[in-house]
């Protein structure tokens, strides 16, 4: 193509570019959100009435990082938002995240729970404990290692093996354990299994209420949410929680995140969300909607977390858990986890 | 493939002259290769459309971890076989249950009938993973009906009662089949409505039963568009991930995301996708192999009523039942628990931005709709015009991107379109010094287009059938008389297509309005639909939630089934009635 031509077409492009992806240069700040609306939303609606910087998202379950990482340098994007740790380390690996210097940030989170180039930041903790049936189980303590003990066969529900929740505790367990201890580990829990893997981690509790199973895995904050749902109470009402290795190295916690996009064009903008978030305000609204624990020492958690008493964390690293991931994840396949018990 | 071997005449070389138009040029340079304008225009058109299919070969062939080894010493033999038993289970059980129901419902008059035609339909606007949900939610161990038998029988505990899980392979093709069997029912009925009567007539007159002309001419003669229509099923099998997922069935899918997810291999995971791909362009290589060259379309265009055999009394009751079973499990089981969930939870799900939403999904759908079935008439109708196998292969392969999962697809399609965008970029950078961003990723033209290559496959099998009804001689007749290609298009073939063009929209159409993965990926900042409204509500596994938007998705849904149905049904003039 001549010269003249490319140079007669471009105020078509850039008329096009106007009707097309870019938000509002403006005051604003774009995200690309992995955490559903429901939550992030009120967050949002907070960060903008205190400085009216005007917020745009995507939300998506999957395939954000990619979208970024693809855009590459002309990405509209300026703050990552996950809804767990290994997502923000592919985005790192992806080259999709710059690292960012904030004392206000290093002050608020705590070191195991960022990354120590400063490319990602843990916002919100959960633990992942064990759900038990108060008619059933009749102890009140419990370790992962013994979720493998032959005297539960038969009686432990749990979603699928490769689904990221699970991926990080078991990466967790190849931490603590090693790589042969943990596939002894995962061959005994899957010999353990009440059915094949399978569902959330919610019904995994409804399916201790109806009796097929005694023990649940799980995330905290879904006791939150089941509390909250009437016909979900009942499940939420029949079980205990039980917090793994509270009493040695603590129980597994991971996070939901952000990061700083490589080519954020309102980087400015985009700092000033992120030292928003882990004010008190915002770490108290995460509390409150989600019932999810805030990493900022000091925020409490909401009334019903509170209750269930002080948090024990596993320090371990969440880099480790990272790097630990995909053997993690081949173990789930080479023990077949997903086939379930009879296989 | 079918089409014959072309003959190869030397065409002389023209001689050089100087006042050549271009045009002459070009239109001579392409017959002296054996090309025309249409195979051109639809080998570009389907090149453009393969763009998702050829990034994520190229990126499967990206140097990356090896992942074969371990896959094929773990999962992967499982997942194949359970990928290939889906597909031939919910192939065959939606082939037969959609191809009864329109069986009965064309040549038997019963009263009821012709409700049971659109409520037949209905099950295409309930996505499968709500369905999936439903059913667990309805038959697994914590559920009514067990906990019921539980009560009844007096067992307390998991061993004490056997009950068929539906958490398996076998409820898994049950429920793909209950969701899925519309899209061979359309295509049956279509079909079906549009034989030649003379064919049926002739056979009955030689001694044929009912069920004899059935088995011996009528199946045989829709047997592209039956094909067409397990075609999607198929591909609908393969694509899905929330499904299979709930229902705890490993298929090459499951394999798929954990590679990219938990193993952050995407490379892999579009190795495995583009197996899939094989597996499936494989399976209907082999449909169309077998078919040969058979070809059947209409004798005659004369229509006429066919002939109903009357079903009195209980006979007409039986098949009224019968026709409704189908419908009954695809649509009203899911259908009730969504109505339960959505008035428990009322408040929670009717948020703002429901209304801009719904209006955003409908003008999404209306646009993917026209397009995608304007491409298919294109398609179809080139491979007719130029019959070779680059125009026919080359909109097969583009269709085939049904078969991804809808957040493959999508990434497929944002590579190269951020590659074109970024290009853009550097160049009007570099000419006006302005930064003019990414132009068509992250717009609602990505959107479309992804729904748009998505659902090419699902128009283009509908019409492809149409058109293979349409004898050949009435090109020919057309052509004698002195009509161009385009003018018998729009004056002999699209008044006959009505019936395939009808069912296609409303596929499309219906297709479009619960589409999420893709959707939900390539969408502008603070886009909503429909779908991803309901997302936003289902996010953190909240189904309950986002009952009362599932259910909306529904009912628009049905406008089409209910305004297009008359199309499809009337292919010929006297068959709806009833």
């Amino acid at each position: 193509m001549n010269c003249r031509t490319t140079r007669a077409l471009a105020p078509l492009l850039l008329f096009v570019s106007a009707l097309g992806s870019q938000a509002g240069a403006q005051q604003a700040v774009n995200i690309y959100s992995y955490r559903e609306p429901k939550l992030i939303e009120p967050l949002l609606k907070a960060f903008s009435d205190k400085t009216g910087i005007k917020t745009n998202v995507v939300f998506a379950n999957n395939g954000l990082v990619e979208r970024l990482a693809a855009e590459g340098a002309n990405s509209p994007a300026d703050v990552l938002l996950t809804n767990e740790s290994g997502l923000l380390v592919q985005a790192v690996a992806a080259g999709a995240t710059q690292p960012v210097k904030s004392e206000a940030l290093d002050k608020a989170i705590p070191a195991a729970l960022r990354d120590p180039n400063g490319h990602w930041f843990g916002l919100t903790r959960r633990a992942r404990i064990v759900y038990a049936s108060k008619d059933r189980v009749t102890q009140d303590t419990i370790t992962y290692e013994e979720l493998a003990d032959p005297k539960w066969r038969g009686k432990i529900c749990t979603r699928s093996g490769q689904h990221t929740y699970n991926v990080a505790l078991i990466a967790s367990m190849i931490a603590h354990l090693g790589e042969v201890k943990a596939e002894a580990w995962l061959t005994g829990l899957k010999a353990n299994l009440a059915r094949k893997p399978a569902g959330g981690d919610r019904e995994q509790v409804r399916d201790v209420q109806a009796g097929l199973c005694d023990l649940a895995i799980g995330n905290t904050y879904y006791m939150v949410s089941m509390q909250k749902t009437p016909e979900q109470k009942v499940w939420a009402d029949a079980v205990k929680m039980l917090f793994p290795n509270a009493q040695d190295r603590g129980t597994h916690v991971n996070v939901s995140g952000m990061a700083l996009a490589a080519h954020a064009p309102n980087k400015a903008n985009a700092m000033a969300l992120m030292e928003f978030l882990v004010s008190t305000d915002a770490q108290k609204l995460y509390a409150e909607i989600d019932g999810e624990y805030p990493i900022v020492a000091g925020v409490p958690a909401s009334a019903i977390v509170e209750a269930w008493g002080p948090l024990k964390p596993d320090a371990l690293p969440l880099s480790k858990i990272a790097e630990l991931r995909k053997k993690a994840s081949e173990m789930v396949d080479k023990i077949r986890f997903d086939q379930g018990p009879n296989s | 493939m079918s089409a014959a071997p072309v003959a190869k005449i030397p065409h002389p070389r023209r001689a050089p002259l100087a006042l050549v138009s271009a045009r002459a040029t070009l239109s001579g340079w392409l017959a002296g290769n054996g090309l025309s304008g249409w195979t051109l225009g639809a080998t570009i058109g389907a090149a453009t459309l393969a763009l998702p299919i050829v990034a994520i070969l190229t990126l499967a062939l990206r140097p990356s971890d090896s992942i074969w080894g371990h896959l094929v010493a773990t999962v992967l033999p499982g997942a194949v076989g359970n990928t290939l038993l889906l597909l031939l289970g919910a192939g065959s059980l939606s082939l037969i249950i959609g191809t009864s129901a329109a069986w009965l419902v064309t040549m038997y008059k019963f009263s009821g009938r012709a409700w049971a035609d659109r409520l037949l339909v209905l099950p295409l606007a309930m996505p499968a993973y709500i369905v999936a949900y439903a059913y667990v939610d309805y038959l697994d161990y914590a559920g009514p009906v067990q906990t019921q038998l539980r009560l009844l029988t007096g067992a307390t505990g998991p061993n004490d009662l056997w009950f068929p899980q539906i958490r398996s392979l076998g409820g898994a093709i049950f429920i793909f089949s209950a969701a899925l069997y519309p899209y061979v029912y359309l295509s049956a009925r279509a079909t079906f409505a549009q034989q030649s009567i003379c064919v049926l007539e002739v056979a009955r007159t030689l001694g044929r039963t009912a069920l004899g002309t059935f088995w011996s001419v009528a199946l045989p003669m829709a047997r592209p568009a039956l094909a067409a229509g397990v075609a999607l099923v198929l591909m609908e099998c393969m694509n899905d991930l929330g499904a299979v997922q709930y229902l705890g069935v490993e298929t090459l899918t499951a394999s798929i995301y954990a590679t990219w997810l938990q193993r952050g291999n995407l490379s892999g995971a579009a190795q495995i996708a583009s197996v899939a791909l094989i597996m499936i362009f494989a399976l209907l290589i082999i449909e169309r192999a077998a078919r040969g060259d058979a070809r059947s379309h209409n004798t005659t265009g004369r229509q006429r009523a066919i002939p109903f055999e009357t079903l009195p009394g209980w006979r007409g009751y039986l098949a009224l039942g019968l026709a409704l079973i189908p419908f009954v499990l695809g649509f009203v089981v899911p259908f009730l628990v969504l109505a339960k969930q959505a008035t428990a939870h009322f408040e929670a799900s009717f948020s703002a931005g429901f209304v801009a939403a719904a209006i955003n999904s409908l003008l999404l759908a209306a646009l993917t709709c026209v397009v995608a079935v304007a491409l298919a008439l294109f398609f179809g109708y080139a491979a007719r015009v130029a019959r070779g196998p680059l125009t026919s292969l080359s909109s097969r392969a583009a269709a085939l991107g049904y078969a991804l999962p809808g957040t493959v697809l999508a990434i497929g399609l944002l590579i190269p379109l951020a590659h074109i965008d970024n290009a853009m970029a550097g160049w009007i950078k570099a000419l006006t010094g302005m930064n003019a961003g990414l132009i068509l990723s992250g717009s609602l033209f990505a959107v479309t287009l992804a729904l748009v290559i998505r659902f090419l496959a699902v128009a283009l099998g509908a019409i492809d059938a149409g058109l293979g009804r349409i004898s050949l001689s009435l090109d020919a007749a057309a052509s004698t008389l002195g009509a161009s290609a385009l003018s018998a298009l729009f004056r002999v073939h699209l008044p006959l297509l009505a019936p395939a063009l009808g069912a296609a929209a409303l596929m499309v159409f219906v297709d479009a309005m619960k589409e999420l993965p893709a959707t939900l990926l390539l969408r502008p900042f603070n886009f909503e639909t429909l779908a991803t409204h309901i997302y936003g509500l289902a996010a953190a596994e909240q189904f309950e939630e986002a009952a009362l938007g599932a259910i909306t998705i529904v009912l628009i849904g049905l406008l089409p089934v209910l305004l297009l149905h008359h199309a499809i049904a009337d292919g010929r003039k006297g068959s709806s009635g009833g």
